[in-house]
């Protein structure tokens, strides 16, 4: 910039100076910078580190001792599945609700059964339940066995009788050759009906996620955004005291004060204040794929959810978790769990229908 | 010959009491890491196990096995359940907030 003409008494030394000053502040600046986002990296790992292992995968899938996996098993299983006659109007299959394509959910609210009812609760997703507890949002089931043949005899779901299901099934000659070859020596029943679709229900796995990228130690798998949501996740935020271990769920069952009439495992055990209204922890595994949120699917998005748990939830009961309280999170803090969340849901993966015996 | 018989039914009650009271065990069972431990016992008809929350969880004792139906209701750490089981049989007891805990008690 030229100088003002006229007075010499300030020559051109300072402003050389000056601009040197402001060059040399520059490369300062920016070589801080550049450590800066080294360290910050750094920095979201080391205070990760007392949660990380706890997020670790298991290496292989379990099966009971009296129903293990073979593959003849996992293609009945999955014949069974996909299979519409097994319900009154041969119109609805497991996978109706538990929709591959839809992260083994339905994207409804609430699920829609039998003569395009809608019932009283949202369609849970299918993942990663061979290491479940208990199924069905109140755990009355506690093998997927025994939850198998609940909605297929359900008025309000499938409604469809056992000797109903049992002669549709028989009377296929394909299918008796797929139980024979299955289950040798065991009966035609509902029985190894359910065995069969639960061997088939154990292979739904989640495949690796950016989470579990990152958890290996890929640095640029997740977001810094999502690394400081995940500190979040386990600290201010309390989710981990619920979602916690690599499915995110406790599989137990807490009231996290969502309204309503619905009191869960309430229904079951009467005599324990503390279950009344309380719903089993769900996976957030593919969360961002499965709203809407909550057993009734009344929160719509990760964002509302969020919101919804930092109140301290909706409804003052006796029953509520002691867990849930105000939370006083920043919005920052609240955009840094969404992004968490986004990092927890795998890639898609065409899941084979198979030919249905006929 | 009131004060002998006094005596005398105070030493019999005493007794019995001491007699009731070794006949009747009581077995410790314990919640820590969300497991029962030990994860199976055998008792007498009669006997008592106690639920002992060692753990940092609310944890639970139930069973619907018929003749020895309980339920310990909500258990905070560091409280105890005592509960007697009537007939003989095998007992599943769960936890009701945490499925997979599982204990069995066989009433000999």
């Amino acid at each position: 910039m030229p100088l003002t003409t006229g007075s010499p008494r300030i020559g051109h030394r300072p402003f050389l100076a000056l601009g040197l000053c402001a060059l040399g502040l520059t490369v300062a600046v920016r070589a801080s910078d550049d450590a800066g986002a080294k360290s910050a990296v750094s920095a979201e790992r080391v205070a990760s580190q007392p949660f990380l292992a706890s997020y670790n995968r298991p290496a292989t899938t379990p099966f009971p001792d009296d129903n293990t996996f073979t593959p003849e098993r996992e293609a009945l299983g999955r014949a069974l599945f996909f299979d519409p006659r097994l319900s009154g109007s041969g119109w609805i299959s497991c996978a109706s609700c538990h929709n591959p394509g839809l992260s083994w959910g339905d994207g409804l609210p609430r699920a829609i059964g039998h003569g395009m009812k809608t019932l009283g609760r949202r369609t849970p997703t299918i993942l990663n339940l061979a290491w479940g507890q208990a199924f069905f949002w109140d755990g009355r089931a506690d093998t997927l066995e025994a939850q198998a043949l609940g909605p297929i005899q359900a008025a309000g779901e499938m409604n469809l009788d056992l000797p109903t299901m049992m002669a549709r099934i028989g009377g296929i000659e394909s299918y008796k050759a797929l139980f024979a070859k299955a289950y040798p020596g065991e009966p035609v029943a509902p029985e190894t009906v359910a065995k069969a679709i639960a061997t088939f229900e154990r292979g739904v796995v989640s495949p690796e996620a950016p989470f579990d990228k990152w958890l290996a130690g890929d640095e640029s798998a997740i977001t810094p955004e999502a690394k400081r949501g995940f500190v979040v996740f386990n600290t201010k935020a309390a989710c981990a005291k619920c979602h916690s271990g690599w499915r995110f769920t406790d599989d137990s069952f807490h009231d996290i004060g969502v309204t309503g009439d619905d009191i869960g495992r309430g229904a079951l055990l009467k005599e324990i204040p503390s279950l009344q209204h309380a719903f089993k922890t769900p996976t957030l595994r593919d969360a961002d794929r499965r709203g809407p949120y909550m057993h009734d699917g009344s929160v719509a998005t990760l964002d509302a959810v969020v919101d919804f748990y930092d109140r301290g939830g909706a409804a003052a009961r006796e029953s509520l978790s002691s867990d849930l309280k105000p939370l006083g999170l920043s919005g920052e803090e609240k955009r840094q769990l969404v992004a968490f969340m986004r990092t927890l849901t795998s890639p898609g993966r065409p899941v084979q229908v198979p030919a249905l015996p006929r | 010959m009131v004060r002998i018989a006094l005596r005398t039914s105070l030493a019999v009650t005493a007794v019995v009491a001491a007699t009731v009271w070794l006949q009747a065990a009581s077995h410790p069972v314990t919640q820590k890491g969300k497991v029962f431990a030990p994860g199976t016992i055998t008792v007498k008809v009669g006997d008592t196990v106690t639920f002992k929350n060692d753990d940092d969880v609310t944890h639970n004792a139930f069973s619907t096995s018929k003749g020895n139906e309980f339920n310990a209701k909500a258990q905070t750490p560091g409280s105890t359940a005592e509960i007697a089981f009537k007939a003989k049989g095998k007992v599943a007891v769960k936890c009701a907030f945490h499925p997979g805990m599982s204990l069995t008690v066989n009433v000999e």
